[in-house]
């Protein structure tokens, strides 16, 4: 399916304010509300703990687990997790604490990324002609393709991993800030670093679905790059950062409602970005505050 | 079907077997071609890697696609497109502030949006010009078929001129990349020499970027430089050490792909994982052996 001109056309038809009569809009908001809250708050933790490399080579990982399951005949979400997840584990195995080298990560991503490539080949020239476009799909996401079932447990799996990362959140901040004071407080870091990584890797797989696993980096970064910008109190931006993604989610898949010649991934990133963007923009203080705000 | 099915198959003479590949103008283009860029690449993913910016890199590499797509929209070479948005995002990243090591994730945060936002953008320059969505895999995964004489002359022109330009400024990079604070000290204008190296580093991703693809390049970058600093310290010698591996491991993979249907970048990234791994394995082995020496190997 190439974007545009599936539902795109259905688009056209019938304008802005039916969005939510349409079945797959329907879907595409449920799982990309709950998708983005989830990204949301990993991405916090993410941009916290210096990390966010580490969520880019998870992405990557996700291309080639999708087509390594396409490849094989499986559903692409099940190759998708256990392939995302399973290098999480590799790459908390390998650093001290859950962090990882750059140079290791870079090295891994980069070897799978070539894996991938060769899935891709082992598909397209195996499987039917038909979907050709099933790399683009993985790369770029499909989200305007859900059906209500996948929508479902797309929403499902995401609200789980809000709520995971919900109660680990308190001695996950402290861990993240000052790792010293938390082991000495009694924290289990390493084991913390690893559940945390495990986390970010069921997030990659979930939120590729919706945006893909090349734009996945912006979904996880940019709300919560954002979010530190605004606020210095912890929970404040975390809570920013799930609402920002949210937010951003809604504008881009509306935007690529509204003009259909837009994918929604590219609305997604755009909304992110612009409101990344606008962070930096400096505010001038309409008063000398002595308290800052 | 792999390319040789169609000239005749691997016959287990090695000279033979060259010869019948290089008789094809193509193959010979890419040798070149390739044999260029993993020099460039070598050479500037030592310095990378060295300086710890492999997200930075792996950020320049990515958004050559944007660059790439976007010139083909608007109808012009895609090399163009490559070199303008490489370059542009080299100082992008190099206009981030740095600022200790707290700002390292907002810092990462930043070339991270900036990294996925221009993906975004190549897609939906793909998506508003139809006819090359069945392109968008060899613009992210390379292809080697089909390089003119004339694109061979533009990468070693490019690359002689990139690596002129590091000869001139290497060893004061050297000494800025392994102590910063100490070369600022010094009076070597560490700022500078930054976003110098990250405009080389911008040009050299964008001509391997054309041959590799650009999720590929990154691969040419980091692992020949990681696997040659794994096996010696002393610097001259692994950054030759690292030009060699690149070469090597793209010689082989443009032998592997054109004997095999798989894709060059496949070849290309397995090859050089597996050294790096190999490098890394040998190297643990090495220091757990009850040496004599204190651990570390000679500096």
């Amino acid at each position: 399916m190439t974007y545009g001109s599936g539902p795109a056309t259905v688009l056209a038809a019938s304008g802005w304010p039916g969005a939510l009569g349409h079945p797959f809009f329907q879907h595409a908001l449920l799982a990309g509300t709950a998708i983005a809250a989830a990204a949301g708050l990993i991405g916090y933790f993410l941009v916290l703990r210096a990390q966010v490399f580490t969520g880019d080579a998870l992405s990557h990982v996700a291309f080639t687990g999708a087509l390594a399951a396409l490849a094989l005949g499986y559903d692409p979400r099940l190759g998708l997790f256990a392939a995302t997840i399973a290098v999480a584990l590799l790459l908390g195995g390998l650093g001290r604490r859950g962090k990882v080298d750059d140079v290791a990560i870079g090295g891994i991503f980069s070897w799978v990324l070539g894996l991938g490539v060769f899935f891709l080949t082992l598909y397209t020239t195996s499987r039917s002609a038909a979907n050709g476009g099933a790399g683009v799909n993985v790369l770029f996401g499909s989200i305007f393709g859900m059906s209500s079932g996948q929508a479902r447990l797309a929403a499902l799996v995401a609200v789980g991993i809000c709520a995971a990362v919900v109660v680990i959140a308190r001695p996950l901040l402290l861990a993240s800030v000052d790792e010293k004071v938390a082991a000495a407080r009694g924290v289990p870091v390493r084991l913390l670093g690893f559940g945390f990584l495990l986390l970010v890797g069921a997030c990659a797989a979930e939120a590729t679905q919706a945006v893909g696993s090349l734009l996945l980096l912006g979904l996880l970064a940019a709300p919560a790059g954002a979010a530190q910008r605004l606020t210095d109190r912890p929970y404040r931006a975390l809570a920013l950062s799930a609402g920002l993604a949210v937010g951003e989610m809604w504008a881009g898949l509306g935007l690529s409602y509204a003009v259909p010649q837009v994918p929604p991934s590219f609305g997604i990133l755009a909304a992110a970005t612009a409101v990344y963007a606008a962070t930096f923009v400096p505010v001038p203080k309409r008063r000398p505050a002595p308290v800052a705000a | 079907m792999p390319l040789a099915d169609a000239y005749g198959g691997w016959s287990w003479n090695l000279i033979t077997d060259v010869s019948q590949m290089w008789a094809f103008p193509f193959m010979v283009n890419a040798f070149r071609a390739g044999t260029v860029i993993a020099v460039g690449a070598g050479v500037m993913g030592w310095f990378m890697v060295l300086r710890r910016q492999s997200f930075a890199g792996h950020t320049l590499a990515v958004v050559g696609f944007p660059g790439a797509a976007g010139a083909a929209l608007v109808g012009i070479g895609a090399t163009y497109g490559y070199f303008a948005f490489c370059l542009t995002a080299a100082l992008v990243v190099a206009a981030v502030p740095r600022a200790g090591r707290e700002s390292e994730g907002r810092e990462a945060a930043v070339v991270g949006t900036v990294q996925a936002f221009l993906l975004a953008c190549g897609f939906l320059f793909t998506a508003l010009y139809k006819g090359l969505l069945g392109g968008v895999t060899s613009l992210l995964f390379g292809s080697f078929l089909g390089i003119t004489t004339t694109q061979v002359l533009v990468l070693l022109g490019v690359t002689v001129l990139v690596l002129a330009v590091l000869a001139a400024i290497g060893r004061p990079l050297l000494f800025a990349s392994v102590d910063p604070d100490v070369a600022a000290g010094r009076g070597v204008p560490v700022r500078l020499l930054s976003t110098l190296f990250l405009v080389l580093l911008g040009a050299a991703t964008a001509e391997a970027s054309q041959i590799t693809g650009t999720l590929l390049v990154f691969a040419l970058l980091v692992m020949p430089a990681a696997t040659a600093q794994a096996l010696t310290a002393r610097p001259v010698l692994s950054l030759a050490l690292s030009a060699l591996i690149a070469v090597a491991v793209t010689w082989l993979g443009l032998i592997a792909a054109y004997y095999s249907p798989y894709p060059l970048g496949f070849y290309v990234t397995t090859f050089a994982f597996a050294g790096y791994v190999l490098a890394r394995a040998g190297g643990l082995a090495g220091r757990r052996r009850p040496a004599p020496l204190p651990a570390g190997g000679p500096a």
